[in-house]
This record gives C-alpha cells, structure tokens and sequence, in this order.
C-alpha cells in the first residue's frame, strides 16, 4: 500500500508588466485549498521563465494571470515555448481581462480556458480537476 | 515498457542531464510511482555525490533569500547548483503554497541552475520525505552543490541535520531569534550560523548572543585557538562593513566535536542577503566546514548516520505499510474503537495487530 497520491501541480505566474497581483493571490489560495500544489512564481516573469520553472516544477498546469492587454503576445508564446521544451501536455489557462472574441483565437492554438472577473474560484478548480482527470496524467 | 525499462531510461537521460527528465524522475520518487526504487538504484549505481547545504531557520529569516544569493555565489565559481525547497502542506486541505521561487527570480534562466519545490506531504521535521532521494537524483543528474531549504522551523524540526553535510541556521535581529534558537536543537546542528538583515538594528548584540549561548563567547585571543583546527579560510577573513559584528568563537566543546569535523567552531556570520553582503564568507564557512568533514573522516560518518536513519524510516513505512495491508484500514479502526472505548489499551492494541500481521508471535513483547 505505498501511497501513490498524485498531487496536481500548479505553477501561478504572472508573465509581462502589469502589477496586480491580488487576481493570482487569490487564485494560489483557493488552489492551496483545492489539494493542489501551487507553486508561485511572483510579479514580472517572462515566458521564458514561466516555461523554465514549469519544466524544473513537473507542473501538470501553468495558470497565468494577465491583466495587462497582452494576452494575444503572452499566452501563445508561454504555449509555444512549453511546446518546444516537450511540454506540449502541459494545460495552459487564465483568467484576467480577456474578451471573449480573443479567448477564441487563443483556444485554436491550444489555451485552456479563460477565467474572466467575478469568476467563481470553484470553476477554476472544477475546470482543472475535470482536465487533470481525463488528461491521462493522473496515472503517469 | 517494464518499470525497470521506464527507470532505466529516465535515469539515463538525467546523467546526460536532460532537465525535463530530471524533474520528471522527481516526481516519479516524489510520488512513488511504480518504479521509484528502480529509479533510484539506477541513479545511485552511478556514484555521484555533491556536498549537500541545508538552510534552515524561522519563517520570514530569509532562508530564499539566502539560497538564491549562495547559488550565485556558486554560480560565480562555475559550479552548478541544484536546490530544494520545502514548504508545509496545509494538514486540512492537502495542497500547498510553494512560493519560494519568488525570491529566486533571478536564478530562474540560468542553465547550471536547477529549482524543485517540494511539499513537506505530511512529514515532520521541517523536511519532505523524499527530500533524500530528490537530492540523490540531483546529484546522479551532475550537480555538485544541492542546497536544501527546510521550512520556516521553529523548536524541533531538526531533520536537516540528517540531510545536510553542512547545516546553515539562518536568523534575524529584533525577532528573539537567539533565545528561540537556543531553546532546543537547533542551535545544536547548526555548522554555520548567519545572522541575516544585519543592517538592522541588533545583529551585533544578537551575534554576540548567539556565541555566548553556544558556548563560544570567549575572546579569540592567547593561545585558546586551534588555528589548524579552524581551517585557514575562517580565521584569514577578515570581516568588513556589516560583517564586523561576526568573529570566529571559540572551541564550543563537545556539542561542536559531535556535530561535525573534529575541532569545527561554528562560525556567526553577518549578512544582507538581498544585497548579497556578507555571502562570500558564508560561502567560504560552508567550503571550510565541507573541507573539515572530508580531511577528518567525519563526512563519512555523517553520511553513514544519514543512510542510517534513511534506512529506518523505509522499514517503518514497510512495516506499516505491510500491516495496513494484513490489518486493512478496518483492523485498524477496530482496535482504535476497542482502545477509546477503554476495552484493550494501546500497547495491547498494537501488540496484536504486530501479532496478526506475523512481525511478532503472540506472545512476544513489543
């Protein structure tokens, strides 16, 4: 009976300028308290770094929070450097001010969803726990 | 594929020190996922061993801080470094909040750098309980310098002194620190003490506390100093700026000759960790302690006390492991009905599930 309990990982970053972070403070917390490993990354962190840290991390999910207007920029490039670095597996999702009509175009190159204002944070833990499960990860 | 296949292969791709297979491998070890032994023997076959840095010490000490600012030091050097960081599991939800990586923002893009946060899952003693294995796989994947980041501790978690060849005890001033520190143990496996935001007010007095209450008070003066002993390094600083409140103590006795290389004088330091002051002669106490264990035998001995109290622990979770299994979850909740409702007692309780699950006959003491 070895306890083969597997965690799902979160990385939390906020890529890009923009420094509001309450958004993501309150996302790490309601994870925390979802039974998920959230691992925080902080203010100011490029794609690169976002992608870096999730390969060292093992993330099962990279959720970023972008308030800043440059989701169209950032979330294809943190998708498409996670592809490169063979994390092409990894969920990809959001939440900040996104209009609807450019969630679209991000789900068509491969961006979870995305969590707009007065979101309930039980819907983004749904949402994950719902991927994580029909994923395949859970038992790799 | 086979586990040993599986195993195999990661463990091939860390000693070529692909990094996505390194993290992989940790989690595989982290989890017990079928095939972790085979993983970790695959990696120990290979030999690789590094010198193992814990930093410990309260919350808020500036434990990140100081890690970042070692490996940059490091880094400096051309030596590769890989860190653990633990912090606590939340004991009602499960999760965690593994926010150390904040205050390694710096480090983040550097190659030679590699960062896992771990979880404590439930363990005790500060430290999660694959924290070993994790830095095996580390040092099997080329890095020679692991630094390992217990949580914020308090009084007793003490497990960094089983996983550390050399053992860093942060602290700060104005915090009470030094009679905390003192309370138990910790001061105890400490081979390095730093005093950290030593630009505030009271990190002299809290430096000169920390020596008296270690026994290491005593003025560096006369022949009382075993400059041999010390190692060249400790005495040849000579501290400036904040670091002038750090001077090498005395002999601290007993405590010191057990915890460490024979004649070792736990040094206190002064550092501003976010300015990275003070950190090249933390650097160096670490190099001189590392020095001190390996020319005297004593690394040797730490490192069989540690496989010693490794090997334990995987005994005990096989041996409860095993009488979950003979006993079910449902042997278990029995005997714990029967002991509350004051029908067996605790010893007879255990005596007969150790009974039913064949470790001792019925009728052999415990």
């Amino acid at each position: 009976m070895t306890s083969t309990h597997r965690r799902i990982r979160v990385l939390v970053a906020k890529p890009g300028l923009d420094g509001h972070d309450r958004g993501a403070r309150v996302i790490v917390s309601a994870f925390r308290d979802a039974g998920f490993e959230v691992v925080y990354t902080g203010l100011h962190q490029t794609p690169e770094a976002i992608v870096e840290a999730a390969l060292q991390e093992d993330a099962d999910v990279v959720a970023l929070s972008i308030l800043s207007g440059a989701h169209m920029t950032l979330l294809p490039r943190v998708k498409g450097l996670l592809d490169e670095s063979g994390l092409g597996d990894v969920l990809v999702t959001g939440g900040g001010i996104i209009p609807e009509t450019d969630a679209d175009s991000l789900h068509s190159v491969g961006i979870g969803r995305l969590f707009g204002p007065g979101t309930h944070t039980g819907d983004a833990v749904a949402y994950i726990r719902e991927w994580f499960a029909s994923s395949g990860r859970a038992s790799t | 594929m086979s586990d040993l296949e599986r195993a195999g292969s990661l463990a091939e791709r860390c000693a070529a020190g692909e990094r996505a297979a390194l993290a992989r491998a940790i989690s595989v070890v982290e989890d017990r996922r079928p095939g972790f032994r085979e993983l970790l023997a695959q990696v120990a076959a290979r030999g690789c061993r590094g010198h193992r840095t814990g930093i410990t010490g309260p919350p808020g000490a500036g434990k990140s801080t100081l890690a970042a600012a070692l490996a940059r030091h490091w880094r400096g050097a051309g030596e590769e470094v890989a860190i653990v960081a633990v912090d606590p599991t939340s004991p009602y939800s499960g999760g965690a909040l593994l926010g150390d990586r904040v205050r390694m923002a710096p480090l983040q893009l550097d190659r030679g750098v590699f960062i896992r946060s771990m979880a404590t899952r439930g363990a005790g003693g500060g430290l999660a309980e694959a924290v070993h294995d994790v830095i095996d796989l580390m040092e099997g994947s080329g890095f020679g310098r692991v630094l390992l980041e217990t949580v914020g501790v308090g009084q007793t978690e003490l497990g960094v002194a089983a996983a550390a060849d050399t053992v860093v005890l942060v602290l700060t001033p104005e915090s009470g620190d030094e009679v905390q520190a003192m309370k138990a143990g910790l001061a105890e496996v400490a081979d390095v003490f730093v005093v950290n935001k030593s630009d505030r007010p009271g990190a002299r007095a809290l430096a000169r506390q920390l020596r008296d209450a270690v026994g290491l008070g005593r003025r560096r003066q006369g022949g009382g100093l075993d400059a041999a002993a010390a190692g060249d390094g400790t005495l040849a600083r000579t501290p400036s700026g904040p670091a002038a409140v750090t001077t090498v103590g005395e002999r601290a006795g007993a405590l010191a000759e057990e915890a460490g290389a024979p004649g070792w004088i736990p040094p206190v330091l002064a550092a501003v960790a976010t300015t990275g002051e003070g950190i090249a002669a933390v650097a160096g106490a670490i190099e001189d302690h590392r020095r001190g264990l390996a020319g005297s035998g004593a690394l040797e001995a730490r490192r069989i006390a540690r496989a010693q109290a490794r090997i334990r622990a995987a005994v005990r979770a096989a041996l409860e492991a095993h009488l979950g299994r003979v006993a079910g979850g449902g042997g278990f909740a029995e005997a714990a009905r029967m002991v509350a409702g004051g029908r067996e007692t605790v010893y007879e309780a255990a005596q007969r599930l150790l009974a039913a699950g064949g470790i001792l006959s019925g009728d052999e003491e415990p």
